[in-house]
């Protein structure tokens, strides 16, 4: 048989596609529907954390740090209860990382303040010693992308039908209204913090990226 | 029908790819240096603002020298094996000769978008699929002119089978094409941005959480199986026997591990996701699976070693010989690590440590890289015409390199089981034994080591680079085509 396809390209490329692609027949299609299903309780991010989650993206926070808490007892000891699939239903792309060179950080918000992160954040040594994370200076300066987090938010709920809007669900409504309220949060945020030049910049309706980063962080829970 | 004698093989394609070969190779492996001692040093994470950090950084170094680097190879190898093996010439078809140039070109400038896209912080997160849409777009094309240049070949061939090495190499062209277009499926935001201006270059997967781990693993996993592992099988059997001027040992092992490989390979992805939140089988699966996977990896590498038999003298003659076998030895050692790491209990204390990067990384320097090199090498004299520059530094390169993935490897298998065990450790009172900054900083020596390890294999590469260049601007002329081992100045 081997012969036979050896001198056949075709059917050859057919039955190795066949072999090749029976695995994931087998394995993904059958988990999907099972797995999106949310835990009581979990909420999609409001535009303001979802900003500070495209920081965490673009500056690839992922690369260091995961988000994934094991079901060993050196890990919920460590970080809090294990993960659980359902937390991560409105997780669009999912963060659990590959690398722990930092700590995990699924629930941070639980241990972590506004204040701690500002300060680390600007310059992590000075608060950890050792540490060998990158000084993040820039952040305090960059303003957040709140549009392109609304329209993230937006398609979530229309394509995907994230329940934005419904009761008891973050608010999302027009851009007007989503901007707005973003920028209500980040004012709690920058409440918390001693920079003057990001209290200046939330005063004056904008939103510095480490007010957006530092509001996912604490959603982290 | 044209003989063979009168074929005359076009190497206009597979120039421009080795070029962007060393090019990209040289960009990827700098930025691999300096994220090491990043690490090292963090200092050094902090000289060039916001684009120098190690996380804007590490995916540039793993595109480029995945994509970059290990691409450009195994297209430079496919349109010179493809060619000799088909028994047809690039120059018999001016429509393929177009859709070659065309292949590399899309290809090159995807890749110099590549890196300044990854710099400037576009990325979806999802390793080794970083870039956003509309690359992505743009991959797809040169993708599938890629699989047009390929079958044309195959359509336009002479020798009636197909050579092992170009079952790999298709191998390759479907699997990335199917893999990849399931893992990037992204919705663009902008248009669901309701009247606010939002950024054209931003996507979300359609995937959530767990099932978006779940294909990115699939993914992740077997991207590395169809780039770093089936194109790179595929130019051992090809340039190994040709250079040695040996016949493959076993044409059934080869069957048997070609088949074998295609059957196993995808299931081991799910070995990326044990104890996260993916059902249990699927993560046992992973993992015996994984150990499966032996079988047919070492079948490769067994074949090619026994290749060689009898004429193991070749070894201390050729440095050229010595690349490969020592590629086919460092990629018998990654893929019994590889299993070993997905046995469950040793997992658990392996993932999320610099254990895996070492893994990766004695594959990628020690398999892919050398591999590539030494294809490129034994090409040379066949498509410059020319005499192999230095016999030399072909010897001094192999030595330092070998030296420095020796460093990189076992310094990331003791930072790696010391972070691991660390992480764990308890006290006689039950508290954890140390806070996480001790499990960092105790893995400074070893960070070091390891950029040294890196600093070495880069230097290797340069006098691989040099002595490309010499080869093909000055190299001695050689009136006919060296049958099998390929001629070198000393």
């Amino acid at each position: 048989m081997f012969h036979w396809l050896e001198q056949r390209p075709f059917f050859f490329a057919v039955m190795l596609f066949l072999t090749v692609a029976f695995a994931g027949f087998i394995e993904i299609i059958p988990d999907f529907a099972k797995a999106s299903q949310p835990t009581v309780g979990t909420k999609p991010h409001t535009v303001l954390e979802l900003a500070g989650r495209q920081v965490y993206i673009k500056d690839s926070c992922n690369a260091c740090h995961s988000q994934l808490i094991r079901p060993f007892k050196s890990e919920t000891d460590r970080y809090g209860m294990y993960s659980l699939s359902g937390e991560y239903a409105y997780d669009r792309p999912f963060l659990w990382g590959s690398k722990r060179t930092g700590p995990d950080l699924h629930r941070v918000g639980n241990y972590r303040t506004t204040e701690w992160h500002e300060n680390h954040m600007m310059s992590p040594s000075d608060v950890v010693p050792g540490s060998i994370m990158p000084k993040y200076p820039h952040m305090f300066k960059n303003t957040a992308d709140v549009a392109t987090a609304y329209a993230n938010a937006n398609t979530q709920k229309q394509v995907f039908g994230v329940p934005y809007d419904k009761e008891g669900m973050p608010k999302l409504g027009s851009w007007e209204d989503a901007k707005a309220q973003a920028l209500e949060d980040a004012k709690k945020v920058a409440a918390d913090m001693k920079n003057q030049s990001v209290k200046d910049a939330v005063a004056n309706g904008q939103v510095p990226e480490i007010v957006a980063l530092i509001a996912y962080l604490n959603s982290l829970k | 029908m044209q003989s063979n004698a009168q074929l005359e093989y076009d190497y206009s394609v597979v120039k421009l790819f080795t070029f962007a070969t060393i090019l990209f190779g040289i960009i990827g492996m700098l930025v691999g240096v300096i994220i090491a001692f990043q690490l090292a040093f963090p200092e050094l994470s902090n000289l060039a603002g916001e684009y120098g950090t190690f996380g804007r950084l590490r995916p540039l170094h793993t595109n480029g020298v995945a994509f970059g680097f290990t691409l450009s190879g195994i297209f430079a190898t496919w349109y010179y094996v493809g060619q000799r093996t088909l028994k047809m010439s690039l120059k018999e078809s001016k429509f393929l000769m177009t859709v070659a140039k065309l292949h590399f070109w899309l290809y090159f400038i995807t890749i110099l978008l590549a890196v300044v896209t990854l710099i400037m912080g576009y990325t979806t997160s999802k390793e080794y699929a970083e870039l956003e849409w509309p690359l992505d777009l743009l991959i797809v094309v040169w993708w599938v002119l890629w699989g047009v240049a390929m079958f044309g070949m195959i359509g336009m061939r002479r020798e009636r089978a197909i050579y092992v090495s170009v079952w790999y190499y298709m191998s390759s062209f479907l699997a990335v094409a199917m893999l990849f277009l399931f893992n990037n499926m992204e919705v663009p935001t902008m248009f669901w941005a309701n009247g606010a201006p939002s950024s054209a270059m931003h996507s979300i997967s359609m995937y959530a959480g767990t099932n978006d781990a779940l294909v990115q693993w699939w993914y992740g996993h077997n991207a590395v199986a169809f780039v770093f592992t089936t194109p790179i099988i595929g130019m051992i059997y090809y340039f190994l026997p040709k250079e040695s001027g040996q016949n493959v040992f076993s044409y059934k092992l080869s069957v048997l591990a070609f088949w074998g490989l295609m059957f196993v390979y995808l299931w081991a992805g799910g070995h990326h996701l044990i104890y996260s939140t993916v059902p249990d089988w699927m993560q046992t699966m992973g993992s015996a699976m994984s150990i499966v996977l032996i079988l047919p990896s070492w079948g490769s590498a067994i074949n090619m070693l026994l290749t060689m038999k009898g004429e193991w003298g070749q070894l201390q003659t050729s440095p050229l010989i010595k690349f490969m076998i020592m590629a086919s030895t460092f990629y018998m050692l990654s893929t019994i690590e590889g299993p070993i790491q997905a046995i469950k209990s040793v997992n658990a204390i392996a993932h999320f440590t610099d254990w895996i990067p070492g893994h990766v990384h004695d594959g990628t320097l020690g398999w892919v890289g050398f591999m590539i090199m030494a294809s490129l090498f034994h090409m040379a004299p066949r498509m410059f015409k020319k005499e192999i520059y230095s016999k030399s530094l072909m010897e001094t390169q192999f030595w330092i390199q070998t030296v420095g993935i020796v460093l990189y490897f076992t310094s990331m298998w003791i930072a790696g089981i010391t972070q691991g065990m660390m992480w764990r450790a308890y006290d006689e009172y039950g508290s954890l034994l140390y806070s996480f900054i001790d499990t960092v900083t105790v893995l400074h020596p070893y960070y070091t080591l390891r950029g040294i390890g890196g600093l070495f294999y880069l230097t290797g590469f340069l006098i691989f680079a040099y002595n490309m260049f010499k080869t093909a601007t000055s190299g001695r002329v050689l009136d006919k085509e060296p049958a099998n081992a390929s001629p070198m100045a000393s």
